[in-house]
């Protein structure tokens, strides 16, 4: 089954990291992502920009909306996902669980819908 | 859920022993049947229909896996899905170990926390226990649409995330394993207070967790509720109202209840990892022991009392605690702790707690602040039983002390 783990923290946050500690981050980062490749989890994986360059889309009645800013303003915010394939929930929490920004931030574990079903 | 009783040419005799086999087994083969299947109502469906099909079983189990296995593939193949047809029927040797895994699996599935508390409980009684909606939502003073919509939801989510029908592994047991006793003692709780049925599902469940998962907690969690249960002939009276466990007749106690539970601690207790549950049933291992409420070892209750405290702090632990220094140094001593605790703004509306406060008020001969409390704990309490409790405790006020 494939999971998209969305990972959400606190962009605010990020201006206080020492340099060091992002240096960490990106290692850990890396790491996982080699490591979850090699077990065949690995489906694509993206980092997103802040917020602050999002625009927010609608169409209503056929006319076209754009609004600058996330869809909700939240406390923590979408930061990446990992889209991966996992044998079941259990398997995907454990590979969400080793996502490095789940210490500090959270990460929503959501099944894909499978297109046989 | 009922079977019909006026089916044609089929005698009382054997309606009686469907219907008891029903009870019996419906919710084990249910589980190995899920595990068959794949699917919660694909597994249930087929059992209904096993259950209408005529004939006597000599072997019910088998029988209703089999036949239910059968209707499944059947209704499958009509529907144009696949089943996997390699699952063998268990064989008899094999069969009890693989149905007593296939029950921990249904339980520890029914528990994943991924699933909500509240659905975590629902989904147990349902499937697990086999209680019907009606039952759970009469038990948790909540509505028959309110379970079955959370018991949908729950089996959504199942099948929609992906939770696996699977015992966890080693390293998530601890976890998992919280969960799983949380509801188990939630739903002994539910049928020590109203219904002994429930409470005796709860007992099996704890027996088949013990014997597959022997952890001490385990262990503690089903002497915990073997010791409370031992008490429940003497814990109604005849006219069905509650006896306090100081007033209880004791020779009415269940022995073997107790040895059985007083043994389970003892075993767990040797594991030296002693936790919440374990030492809830080391204090009631205590109170089983002595034979008159002034015989208990009271000094020994509150050393319990307050290592539970440390492990896992609770204002309702600490209600027990004071309960317990007033039976050792008196009730002013316990009736200055609840005093405090009340006044932190913890158990305002805990009725327990008005009803502690009371009869230490009483014993103090303080009678119009004891009739204030109790008149307080008669505010807040919803069960018939107890409410009559402190209307008698109440009128007994008006009575010269006894002691």
């Amino acid at each position: 089954m494939k999971y998209l783990c969305l990972i959400y923290q606190e962009e605010k946050q990020e201006a206080n990291v020492p340099r060091d500690e992002i240096q960490k981050a990106k290692a850990d980062y890396w790491a996982f992502t080699e490591d979850i490749k090699k077990t065949g989890n690995y489906v694509g994986s993206h980092g997103l920009q802040h917020t602050d360059t999002a625009t927010t889309v609608r169409v209503r009645n056929g006319k076209l909306s754009t609004t600058d800013g996330p869809f909700a303003e939240t406390k923590e915010q979408l930061g990446g996902y990992f889209l991966i394939d996992a044998k079941d929930l259990n398997e995907a929490i454990s590979i969400a669980a080793r996502i490095p920004s789940a210490k500090w931030g959270s990460v929503e574990v959501r099944p894909v819908w499978d297109k046989t079903s | 859920m009922g079977l019909g009783r006026s089916a044609p040419g089929v005698g009382q005799d054997l309606i009686d022993t469907i219907e008891s086999v029903y009870r019996a087994e419906s919710r084990r083969v249910l589980a190995t049947l899920i595990r068959l299947l794949g699917d919660f109502d694909l597994a249930e469906e087929a059992l209904q229909e096993a259950f209408a099909t005529e004939g006597i079983p000599s072997n019910p189990r088998a029988w209703l896996v089999s036949t239910g296995r059968f209707k499944a593939i059947d209704r499958l193949r009509r529907s144009q899905r696949e089943v996997s047809e390699e699952h063998g029927v268990p064989q008899a040797a094999a069969e009890y170990k693989e149905v007593a895994d296939d029950e921990l699996r249904l339980i520890f599935t029914c528990c994943h926390p991924a699933l909500s508390p509240d659905a975590q409980v629902a989904l147990t009684l349902r499937e697990v226990c086999g209680l019907t909606t009606e039952e759970i939502a009469r038990a948790f003073l909540t509505t028959a649409p309110t379970v079955a919509q959370r018991i949908v939801r729950a089996k959504g989510k199942i099948k929609g995330a992906g939770i696996p029908y699977e015992v966890p592994a080693l390293s998530d047991l601890p976890e998992r394993l919280d969960a799983v006793l949380r509801v188990v003692y939630l739903v002994f709780n539910e049928g020590y207070r109203f219904r002994h049925d429930l409470s005796g599902e709860a007992i099996r469940l704890g027996r088949l967790l013990a014997e597959l998962l022997p952890d001490p907690e385990v262990l503690g969690l089903l002497a915990l509720m073997l010791l409370h249960d031992s008490r429940r002939a003497a814990r109604l009276s005849v006219e069905g109202d509650i006896v306090l466990l100081e007033e209880q007749d004791r020779s009415l106690w269940d022995r073997d209840e107790i040895a059985e539970g007083v043994a389970l601690v003892e075993r767990a207790l040797a594991s030296r990892r002693v936790g919440p549950y374990l030492l809830q049933a080391a204090i009631a291992a205590v109170h089983a022991d002595a034979t008159s409420p002034a015989k208990t070892d009271w000094y020994e209750i509150v050393g319990l009392y307050d290592v539970l405290l440390r492990m896992d702090p609770s204002p309702v632990v600490e209600l027990n605690r004071a309960a317990a220094i007033a039976m050792r140094d008196g009730p002013a001593a316990g009736l200055a702790l609840i005093d405090a605790i009340l006044a932190r703004g913890d158990l305002t509306d805990y009725n327990h707690a008005h009803s502690a406060r009371g009869e230490l008020l009483r014993r103090l001969k303080r009678l119009g602040e004891a009739s204030a409390a109790y008149k307080r704990a008669l505010q807040l309490v919803t069960q018939d039983a107890e409410r009559r409790f402190l209307e008698r405790r109440l009128e007994s006020l008006q009575q010269p002390l006894d002691r």
